[in-house]
C-alpha cells in the first residue's frame, strides 16, 4: 500500500489529516495521551513496559515483603495460610511475568534497534499491539485483587463456593492443585493472564528477530552485533520455542476446568506429571529467558567501563546460543524426586552439569574484559560486579542441585529459594538495575544521582544478601518452602528474622532507585550524549534520541563501531554515513488498533473468568472479546501501514542539501 | 518552500525495502511463527501419543471407547485427500499472483476457500459422529469427557481444524480485498505468505491423519 505523499514536515503536529485505506484519518498528529496510546515508536513503547515492569515490581516486592514479616516469628498469625498462599503465588508471578520479562523488553525495544542502526522494529504496529496485549494480561492477573476484596465484601461470590480468587497455586500451577474439585476462580485468572501474556511474549520475539535479522545498518554483520543485541535474539529464539509449551498446557488446563477434559483428571486417567513435564519444557528456557537479557547488558557495561573489548567475543556469543539450546534438555531436573527412572535422572544429571560450563566461559570472559582494563567504577559497574558475584553464588548451588540425590535433599526446601533467588535477584535484578543507570541518561539525556546510586548498590547488595545467605542454611536445617508459619524449636528462629530485616533493607535500597529514576526524569542534571564514553551505536546518538533515530544511516565499519570512531587511528577506523535521502525520513503511521486489540485480550480474560466463577452472560463476553480481537485484526489489515515523511532537525535547517561529512560532524557528540 | 515543492517526490521507500538477509520482513516473520507452530502441535500431538500408549483402550477401562469402530476411515481419508489438492490450488493461486493475474488467483481462491469448507464440514460432521456414536451398530459414544482419548482426539483435531478456519477466513479476506483495486503484483507476497501458512496447516494434517487416524489400523 503506497504511502500517501506530503511535504515532510519538521514536527508530526504539523502533518496533514491523510486518511488510510480505511476512510480513517491516521492519530499521526496527535500529541499527550493519544499519542502515547497509539504510539508505534519503539522508544516510546519501551518507555511504556519500563513504566510498567518498575509498578509491577514494587506491586511483587510487597507482596514479598508481606510474606518476609508473616515468616519474622515462630507460629505468627499476621495473614491466614490463604493469603500466604495468594502472595507467593502473585509474588512469583509478578515479578517473572510482570517484572523481569517487561523491563527486559523495555531494554530490548529502547535499545536493540539503535545498536543495529535501526529507524524502528520490523514491525512498528505489531510491537505496539504486543505492549498493549502485555498490559492486559497483566491487568488479568491482578484483577483478581479487587474481586477478592470484593469478596471479602460480600459483593462477590464465585458459584463454586471457593474463596481463593486471587491465584493460589503456586507459580508453576501444579496438577491435580488447579482442577476444579481443588482451587476456585484464582487458577482461571492465572491461567487466563498467563495465556494472554504469551501471546504478547511470541509477537513481540517475532519482531524483534526479524528486525535483527533483517534490518541492521550496512556493515554491521552478525559477528560485529553488539553482545546486548546477540542476547536478544538468542531470547527472542528461546521465546518462539518454548512458550508453545506452556500455552498448549494452559489450553488443555483451560479445556479440563471450563469443558471437563480429562487431562489432568487422574480418576478418569489423566497423568499430573504431564502438566509437570509442559510446564518445564517451558519453565527452564524461561529462566535462560530471564537471564541472558541480563548477561547481554552486563556484556555492554564490563567493555565500557573496562574501556577494553570484550575478551573473547564469538565464544561469548557462542555460549550464549549454547546456554539456548541447552536449556531445552535440562527441565527434568526440576523433577528428579518424581521417580523418572535411573537413566533419565542421570541424564539430566550429567547435562545439567554441562550446562553449566558455558555459563562459566561467559564469567571467565567477563574477568578476563576486567584483566588489564583501565577500570571505573561507575554505578553501572558496580552493579555489574555485584551480578558477576552473585550469580556465580548462585550457579554454584545451581551445580548442587544437579546431583540428584544432594537434590532430593533439598528439594521444596530454602535452599531452593536462597538458589533461585541467587541467580534472578543477585544475578538478574542487579543487572537490570545496572542496565537502568546504564541507559537511563540515553533515554532522557539527564544523569541518574550516582551517589545515591553508589548508596543504592550497597542496600541492594548488602540486603539481598543478608536476606537470602541465611535460607541455605535454613534449607539445610529443613524449613519447607510454601508453608505459612513454623513451629518454634527447628533451630529456624535466628535465621528468619534476619532475612526479614535484609529484606527490608534490600526493598528500600530498590525504592530509592525507582524514586531516583523518576527524579531524573523530571529534573535530572542533563548529561552529554556518552557520559559512559560507550562503545556501541547508540551512544553516537543525541539524548534523548529523535524519533527518526538515526538522520543519516551509519556504515559501520567494526565491532564497537562507536568506540572505534572516537579512539582508532586512521580514516578507515571512522564511522560514515550514507547519504540523506532529500524527501526526508519515511516514518510509519501511528494507529488506534492495537490498543483496541489489548481491549479485546482484557475483555475476553475477565469475562473468561467471570464465566468460570458462574456470573450470568460473562460467556457473551468472551464473545465480545475474541470478537474485537478478529475485528481489530481485520481492520489493522485494511488500515495498512501508512506512513509519513519527516525532516530531521539538522536536515531541515539546510533545506535538503546535507552531505555525508556534515552529517557525521553533526553526531561526533 | 518553492525549492523543495518542485523536488519530485521519489517512491516510498518501504514498498521495496532491502533487508540484511535478503528476505522479506514478512516472510520471515511466517517462518518464524510457523516454526512455533511446530511447537504447538508437538506439545498436542506428544500428549495424545503419551496417553495412547498408556491406555491401549483409549480410556482406563474396557469397553468405554472403541476406536477403529467409531472412526469413518473412508471420510477422513477423502477429507484429507480435498485438503492436499487445496494446497494444489493455492500454489497456483500464489504463481497466478506473481504473474498479476488477478482472475486466474481469484478463481483458485475460491476453489482452495471451497476446499476448505469440504475439510471443515467433514470435520464437523465427524465429531457430531463421533460424539453421538451409533447404538444400533453398537458403537461407544466418544466425547471431550468420555475418555483420554476423547479430549486429546478433540482438542488435537480441533486446534488444526481452527487454523483451518482461520486460513479461510483469510483467504476469503484476500478474494474480497482483490476487488478492492488495490491489489497488484506487489501484493503477491501477501498471498504468498498465506499459501506459507496454508501448506504448512496442510502437512500438519498430513502427521495428524497418519498418527492419529492411521496408526490406529495396524
Amino acid at each position: 500500500m503506497a504511502t500517501d505523499y506530503h511535504e515532510a514536515v519538521a514536527c508530526k503536529s504539523q502533518l496533514p489529516h491523510i486518511k488510510s485505506a480505511l476512510g480513517l484519518t491516521r492519530p499521526d498528529y496527535t500529541t499527550g495521551i493519544a499519542d502515547w496510546l497509539t504510539t508505534v515508536d519503539h522508544k516510546k513503547i519501551g518507555m511504556l513496559y519500563a513504566a510498567c515492569a518498575l509498578f509491577f515490581f514494587l506491586v511483587g516486592g510487597i507482596e514479598a515483603l508481606v510474606i518476609r514479616l508473616q515468616l519474622i516469628i515462630p507460629n505468627n498469625h499476621l495473614i491466614s495460610a490463604q493469603l500466604y498462599n495468594q502472595l507467593f503465588t502473585m509474588h512469583g508471578t509478578t515479578m517473572i511475568f510482570l517484572g523481569v520479562m517487561p523491563l527486559s523488553a523495555a531494554f530490548f525495544n529502547y535499545i536493540m534497534p539503535l545498536q543495529i542502526g535501526a529507524r524502528d522494529v520490523a514491525f512498528p504496529r505489531l510491537n505496539a499491539f504486543s505492549f498493549w496485549v502485555f498490559l492486559a494480561g497483566a491487568l488479568v492477573l491482578n484483577l483478581s485483587w479487587f474481586f477478592q476484596l470484593a469478596e471479602t465484601f460480600g459483593w462477590f461470590i464465585p458459584v463454586d463456593g471457593k474463596t481463593d480468587i486471587v491465584p493460589a497455586v503456586g507459580w508453576f500451577a501444579y496438577s491435580p492443585l488447579t482442577s476444579v474439585q481443588f482451587s476456585g476462580v484464582g487458577t482461571d485468572f492465572w491461567l487466563l493472564g498467563i495465556q494472554i501474556l504469551g501471546v504478547a511474549s511470541l509477537a513481540a520475539s517475532f519482531n524483534f528477530i526479524v528486525t535483527i535479522i533483517n534490518m541492521r545498518a550496512p556493515g554491521l554483520t552478525m559477528m560485529r552485533l553488539p553482545l546486548f543485541t546477540w542476547m536478544t535474539l538468542v531470547t527472542g529464539v528461546l521465546i518462539i520455542f518454548a512458550f508453545p509449551a506452556i500455552t498448549i498446557a494452559l489450553l488443555e488446563l483451560m479445556f479440563d476446568r471450563f469443558f471437563e477434559t480429562n487431562f489432568f483428571h487422574v480418576e478418569k486417567g489423566g497423568q499430573p506429571i504431564l502438566w509437570q513435564h509442559l510446564f518445564w519444557i517451558f519453565g527452564h528456557p524461561e529462566v535462560y529467558i530471564l537471564i541472558l537479557p541480563g548477561m547481554g547488558i552486563i556484556s555492554e557495561i564490563i567493555p565500557t567501563a573496562s574501556r577494553k573489548p570484550l575478551y573473547g567475543y564469538p565464544l561469548i556469543v557462542f555460549s550464549g546460543a549454547v546456554i539456548g539450546f541447552m536449556g531445552f534438555t535440562v527441565w527434568s531436573h526440576h523433577m528428579f524426586t518424581t521417580g523418572l527412572g535411573k537413566v533419565a535422572t542421570a541424564a539430566f544429571s550429567l547435562l545439567t552439569m554441562g550446562i553449566a560450563v558455558p555459563t562459566g566461559v561467559k564469567i571467565l570472559n567477563w574477568i578476563g574484559t576486567l584483566w588489564g582494563g583501565r577500570i571505573r567504577f561507575s554505578v553501572p559497574m558496580v552493579f555489574s560486579l555485584g551480578f558477576i558475584w552473585m550469580f556465580m553464588l548462585g550457579g554454584m548451588s545451581g551445580i548442587m542441585h544437579s546431583a540428584a540425590p544432594a537434590d532430593a535433599q533439598q528439594q521444596d526446601s530454602y535452599f531452593v529459594v536462597a538458589h533461585f533467588h541467587y541467580v534472578l535477584v543477585g544475578g538478574l535484578l542487579l543487572s537490570l538495575l545496572a542496565g537502568i543507570y546504564y541507559w537511563v541518561p540515553k533515554v532522557f539525556g539527564r544523569m541518574m544521582n550516582q551517589k545515591l546510586g553508589y548508596w543504592v548498590a550497597g542496600m541492594v547488595i548488602v540486603g539481598f544478601n543478608v536476606t537470602f545467605f541465611p535460607m541455605h542454611y535454613l534449607g539445610l536445617a529443613g524449613m519447607p518452602r510454601r508453608t505459612h508459619t513454623y513451629w518454634s524449636g527447628f533451630g529456624w528462629e535466628l535465621w528468619n528474622p534476619v532475612a526479614t530485616v535484609g529484606a527490608f533493607v534490600l526493598g528500600i535500597g530498590i525504592l530509592l532507585c525507582f524514586i531516583d529514576v523518576v527524579r531524573t526524569v523530571i529534573k535530572g542534571k542533563p548529561c552529554g550524549s556518552d557520559p559512559w564514553d560507550a562503545r556501541t551505536l547508540e551512544w553516537s546518538l543525541p539524548s534523548p534520541v529523535p524519533a527518526y533515530n538515526f538522520a543519516a544511516m551509519p556504515v559501520v565499519q567494526g565491532r564497537d563501531a562507536w568506540w572505534l570512531h572516537k579512539h582508532e587511528a586512521g580514516e578507515e577506523a571512522r564511522l560514515t554515513y550514507e547519504p540523506i535521502d532529500p524527501h526526508g525520513i519515511h516514518m510509519p503511521s501511528q494507529s488506534w488498533w492495537p490498543p483496541f486489540g489489548g481491549l479485546g485480550f482484557l475483555v475476553f480474560g475477565i469475562s473468561m473468568c467471570m464465566h468460570g466463577a458462574g456470573v450470568v452472560f460473562a460467556g457473551y463476553g468472551v464473545i465480545v472479546g475474541l470478537s474485537i480481537v478478529v475485528f481489530t485484526i481485520l481492520c489493522w489489515a485494511l488500515e495498512g501501514p501508512g506512513g509519513y515523511y519527516i525532516k530531521p532537525a539538522a536536515l531541515h535547517a539546510e533545506a535538503g542539501a546535507m552531505g555525508e561529512t556534515q552529517s557525521s560532524s553533526e553526531f561526533k557528540g | 518552500m518553492e525549492t523543495t515543492a518542485s523536488l519530485s517526490l521519489p517512491e516510498p521507500a518501504h514498498a521495496h525495502a532491502h533487508t540484511s538477509s535478503g528476505i522479506e520482513n514478512k516472510k520471515l516473520i511466517m517462518w518464524l511463527f510457523l516454526a512455533s507452530d511446530c511447537m504447538f502441535f508437538g506439545t498436542l500431538i506428544t500428549t495424545h501419543l503419551i496417553y495412547r500408549k498408556l491406555y491401549p483402550s483409549g480410556a482406563t477401562e474396557e469397553g468405554i471407547l472403541n476406536i477403529t469402530q467409531t472412526f469413518n476411515i473412508e471420510l477422513t481419508s477423502f477429507s484429507t485427500f480435498i485438503l492436499l489438492m487445496s494446497s494444489f490450488l493455492m500454489a497456483i493461486a500464489v504463481s497466478a499472483m506473481h504473474k498479476g493475474e488477478l482472475k486466474s488467483f481469484r478463481r483458485n481462491v475460491l476453489g482452495v476457500i471451497f476446499f476448505g469448507f469440504i475439510f471443515l464440514g467433514c470435520q464437523v460432521f465427524e465429531f457430531t459422529e463421533f460424539v453421538h456414536g451409533n447404538p444400533e451398530l453398537g458403537v461407544p459414544p466418544m466425547t471431550l469427557s468420555n475418555s483420554v482419548f476423547g479430549s486429546t482426539f478433540f482438542v488435537l483435531t480441533g486446534t488444526h481444524g481452527t487454523h483451518v478456519a482461520i486460513g479461510v477466513l483469510w483467504l476469503i479476506g484476500l478474494f474480497f480485498y482483490s476487488f478492492s483495486g488495490r491489489m497488484t503484483r506487489d501484493s503477491a507476497l501477501d498471498v504468498e505468505i498465506c499459501g506459507l501458512y496454508w501448506h504448512f496447516v496442510d502437512i500438519v494434517w498430513i502427521i495428524i491423519f497418519t498418527v492419529v487416524y492411521l496408526v490406529e489400523y495396524l
